[in-house]
């Protein structure tokens, strides 16, 4: 492989990218005090067994569902609605930070000028901030301050996601094939036109599946948030917990189940209709 | 003059020059051919000539306006009245073929109509007359990846068509197209040229079809101009200079004499 003859220029440094790849792993793993041992010892399987055993039969009676599906809908609710107010700001964001829509790149060989680069800065410090902040925080705060419920799940998730979709947004308008849209803005197009009409058309499945992927993680996140207190699933699963009704934890895990099994549907649905 | 390039180099960002000090001037309505070996420099000066990119020295007259002294909504505005077609088209696949030709007209349309016109065409009229003046006509509503790479041609020819504009700039226009239909296609090129009083400079790479439909030659080779003369005063020569090259030996034929030995009995 490394003979002279049949050398290949990229063999040392995949080589050397491979070798630290894993010496920064074995740190890593010593930090975080992983010891799967642990999992086997006999006393810690009972703990584990007689907590997974309460799940049996998952709770299904009339007044326990009808509370399931209000809070199922809470949840939905808390996700759809941070995602929408998070889209509000990570579509103006990611169209600024991107360097897609860059009019000087276009005529530079896909360079950006410097007073380009140094606009895009702030927007990108700025969605660094807003999701480099867990939203269980943002939450802890937005309890205090419009009190216990799912108003201050919906604007944690709006806060926390508009950082990541812009991001991953702008980065997929970059990573995409960028001759169309620079052959539009060199005939004359505007910046937001030759958006639409040069870059859309091949991103459009690919944001919709990351959206529809946020939009799971931000049911995920929701119940994760009524923990402390901001509503729908999470609150449940944490009374229940709380009262050691293991049914009841298993019928809202089932239900979780299915919530991401439909998320998965429908991007794949959405995806099939674009492509 | 409608384009000027004065001492006009272009490097590109890997440092490579890509044209040395060239001077060019274009007349309005004139029809112009841009010949030379690959890696002469035919897509840059083509682009130089649209606007595309700002040489690295030298300066660019268009329409009478000097592109990059113009602030950049000026130069968008100017770059709306220059048509360039690609070698490549650059067609998003998903695309259909009416909106990757209305979108010729995205220079001189406002944000709100280009953006309705996604939702539904609004001059589908327009596209098909454009798209029908290269047999397309009825590919209308299909999408672009269905199309063969001559058909993707012909649509990014409709584009600029369709765009309308005073300078009509083609790099590579026909070279996925085979030999008859290029040369259909460069004539319609060429018609729609003198009938709008159009100024037209094609680069490519088959020399009989630029000798045959353009009156004015330019040979470029290494980044510079080898000649720039009528298309009747090319001579065998002037090609043989232009195309000539080192590197690609022609492999030295074997003479190993030929020994035919008759065996006797």
């Amino acid at each position: 492989m490394l003979k002279a003859d049949s050398r290949d220029p990229a063999a040392w440094p995949r080589l050397l990218l491979t070798l630290l790849a894993l010496a920064l792993l074995w740190p890593g793993i010593q930090l975080s005090e992983l010891d799967l041992g642990v999992l086997f010892q006999a006393d810690s399987q009972n703990e584990m067994g007689r907590f997974v055993s309460a799940f049996w039969p998952p709770a299904h009676d009339q007044a326990f569902l009808q509370l399931l599906l209000k809070a199922t809908l809470q949840t939905l609710a808390i996700a759809t609605a941070g995602m929408a107010l998070a889209l509000l700001l990570a579509v103006p964001a990611s169209l600024i930070a991107s360097r897609a829509l860059s009019l000087s790149a276009a005529s530079r060989g896909g360079v950006p000028g410097l007073l380009g680069r140094l606009l895009r800065w702030p927007v990108r410090g700025l969605l660094i901030f807003l999701r480099s902040v867990p939203e269980i925080v943002w939450a802890l705060l937005f309890v205090r301050a419009v009190g216990l419920g799912p108003a201050a799940g919906v604007l944690a998730i709006a806060i926390t996601y508009s950082g990541m979709l812009g991001k991953v947004y702008a980065e997929i308008f970059e990573s995409t094939d960028q001759r169309p849209a620079h052959a539009l803005l060199q005939a004359g197009s505007g910046r937001l036109a030759a958006f639409a009409y040069g870059t859309l058309p091949n991103v459009a499945a690919e944001l919709l599946s990351y959206t529809v992927y946020r939009w799971e993680c931000a049911i995920r996140a929701s119940v994760v948030m009524g923990f402390v207190g901001a509503g729908g699933l999470g609150q449940q699963i944490d009374l229940s917990i709380r009262m050691f009704a293991g049914g009841e934890v298993a019928s809202m895990l089932l239900t979780f189940l299915l919530l991401v099994l439909c998320a998965d549907q429908l991007s794949r649905l959405l995806r099939w209709r674009l492509t | 003059m409608t384009l000027r390039l004065t001492q006009g180099s272009l490097r590109h960002a890997n440092g490579v020059d890509a044209l040395r000090t060239i001077d060019v001037q274009i007349g309005a309505g004139e029809q112009v051919a841009i010949i030379g070996p690959s890696g002469a420099g035919k897509s840059s000066l083509l682009n130089l000539l649209a606007t595309a990119l700002k040489p690295s020295s030298g300066d660019i007259e268009v329409l009478g306006e000097r592109a990059w002294h113009l602030s950049a909504r000026q130069r968008q505005r100017l770059r709306a009245r220059i048509g360039l077609v690609h070698q490549a088209p650059p067609i998003p696949p998903r695309q259909r073929v009416i909106t990757a030709v209305l979108a010729g007209k995205l220079g001189q349309w406002s944000l709100g109509k280009s953006l309705l016109n996604l939702l539904h065409p609004l001059d589908v009229a327009g596209a098909r007359a454009a798209l029908a003046r290269l047999d397309l006509g009825d590919k209308l509503f299909a999408h672009c990846q269905q199309l063969s790479g001559g058909q993707l041609q012909r649509v990014g020819i409709a584009r600029v068509l369709y765009q309308a504009p005073e300078i009509l700039l083609a790099d590579e226009p026909v070279s996925a197209m085979d030999p008859v239909l290029a040369g259909h296609t460069l004539s319609i090129l060429s018609r729609h040229a003198r009938e709008h009083n159009v100024t037209l400079v094609a680069s490519l790479h088959a020399v009989d079809l630029a000798l045959a439909h353009f009156p004015r030659i330019i040979g470029l080779r290494d980044g510079q101009i080898l000649f720039d003369c009528r298309s009747d005063e090319v001579s065998r020569d002037k090609l043989d200079a232009l195309y000539a090259n080192e590197q690609l030996q022609s492999p030295a034929p074997a003479v190993a004499p030929l020994i035919v030995q008759i065996p006797r009995c």
